[in-house]
């Protein structure tokens, strides 16, 4: 994609032709160009949100659906992840200057017994281009990390990860000890992972599978919905 | 009859013979170690097919691929028995083998029974290991090194490989060649390097038990 691209200079193209040039390299994993470009546009006059919004998350989206329909593959999705890694450095301390909208607080982490965190830390770096607040535990998490982190950090959503058919049926220990401690209720559960699927997050009580980064944060986003609904009801 | 390449083994699988009462329905990754075992053992009446090991690439397709086989088998052989362990199927393999009525080799992935599934559940400080067989050590490149992209794109190993800290090469045949190899693949890697020999652990026992 990027071949004939080569001479085009980013700061001479218009706002609309910049965001989709900003589109190409992100698919293409050029960080560099990603973070020349969020500068231009903040130059310009962008609010960060809408730089995150419009211009990161959206060429994330095209990367994320060509993922899920084999047309890229993990190393592509790794660059085009570091890409947006540089372009959310610069506006992170922006987003919190600027009072960026805050959807909700999500929990995330490998479970124990597990390493495997390239899915894990697609979810959180998409959770929070969609204007989540995220807390990552990391790898290897026994249950008490995740207790102590939703209860001190006030949060929505916890998300636990898996990549290994013998770790996976930690969640639901997790999931079991909420719910002794009459907490289960308090959080949205999502879960995830190559071998997980929705037979199973809904053997183990949780309120999601989310097969990929881009399902997990739409399912996110719908259960805080219905969370501030029953909130307004109520 | 002539060893199979382990490229073919990789991209295409193996043909069964058509000759043999049970069928071995296998991961191209396994088939040197049961064409061994077959040979040693004189199983002729076990024929053995393949299905690509590049499937372990996406585990999704595993179930539906091995599914397909046993399908199109079953009527010709009198018993079909799968050579796969879980391997990330997050056990719809065992769920699909048992609606088939089909037997499957027990234990979460071909690591865990080389070296004999109590032995390596046991290992509880290896969360860091990365394994690999005689198969992967010979076919490190095709399996490891390009589909994670470290050919083109190098400086991706640290994202992937990042929380690993040993690589643990199973041997199944003592040979000084592939030692050499793995402990370069260790090196390439960025990781301690482990050898360990394991022979052909439960697989053995697995395909004794239906002979």
């Amino acid at each position: 994609m990027s071949d004939q691209e080569d001479d085009i200079i980013l700061s001479e193209l218009d706002d609309e032709e910049l965001v989709q040039q900003m589109f190409d390299d992100l698919y293409d994993g050029l960080r560099e160009e990603i973070e020349e470009g969020v500068n231009i546009l903040l130059e310009r006059g962008w609010e960060p949100y809408r730089v995150l919004t419009e211009a990161l998350v959206g060429g994330m989206t095209i990367v994320g659906k060509d993922f899920r329909d084999g047309i890229l593959f993990v190393p592509e999705v790794l660059l085009a992840a570091n890409a947006m890694k540089g372009g959310m450095a610069i506006l992170k301390p922006l987003l919190a200057e600027t009072g960026a909208p805050r959807v909700g607080k999500m929990v995330i982490g490998t479970v124990k017994g597990d390493i495997h965190d390239i899915g894990k830390n697609l979810v959180g770096m998409m959770m929070e281009g969609a204007g989540f607040e995220v807390v990552d535990l990391g790898i290897n998490n026994p249950v008490e990390n995740y207790l102590e982190a939703l209860d001190t950090e006030g949060a929505d959503i916890l998300g636990m990860s898996a990549l290994l058919t013998t770790t996976m049926p930690y969640m639901k220990v997790v999931i079991d000890t909420l719910v002794e401690q009459g907490k289960r209720d308090d959080y949205i559960i999502l879960v995830g992972g190559a071998p997980l699927n929705e037979e199973f997050g809904r053997a183990i009580g949780a309120d999601a599978y989310c097969r990929d980064a881009a399902v997990a944060v739409e399912t996110a986003k719908d259960f805080m919905a219905r969370k501030h609904n029953r909130l307004a009801a109520g | 009859m002539d060893a199979p390449s382990d490229r073919d083994l990789t991209e295409t699988g193996l043909a069964a013979a058509g000759a043999g009462r049970i069928l071995l329905i296998a991961c191209g990754a396994l088939a040197h170690e049961i064409l061994a075992l077959k040979r040693v053992n004189g199983w002729d009446h076990m024929d053995l097919q393949c299905l690509p090991a590049k499937l372990h690439l996406y585990p999704e397709r595993i179930t539906g691929e091995v599914e397909k086989a046993v399908l199109h088998a079953r009527d010709t052989y009198d018993r079909v028995f799968v050579v796969y362990a879980d391997c990330g199927t997050g056990g719809l393999l065992q769920v699909k083998c048992a609606e088939m009525g089909v037997e499957m080799v027990a234990g979460p992935h071909c690591y865990a029974f080389y070296e004999g599934l109590d032995r390596f559940a046991a290992h509880d400080d290896e969360i860091t290991a990365f394994y690999l067989t005689d198969f992967l050590v010979r076919q490190f490149d095709a399996f490891v090194w390009r589909p994670m992209g470290l050919d083109r794109h190098p400086e991706l190993r640290d994202m992937i490989f990042g929380n690993y800290t040993k690589l643990v090469y199973q041997a199944q045949t003592d040979d000084a060649a592939l030692r050499a190899k793995a402990e370069d693949c260790a090196r390439r890697l960025g990781l301690d390097y482990e050898y360990r020999f394991t022979g052909y652990g439960d697989l053995a026992g697995a395909l004794a038990a239906q002979a």
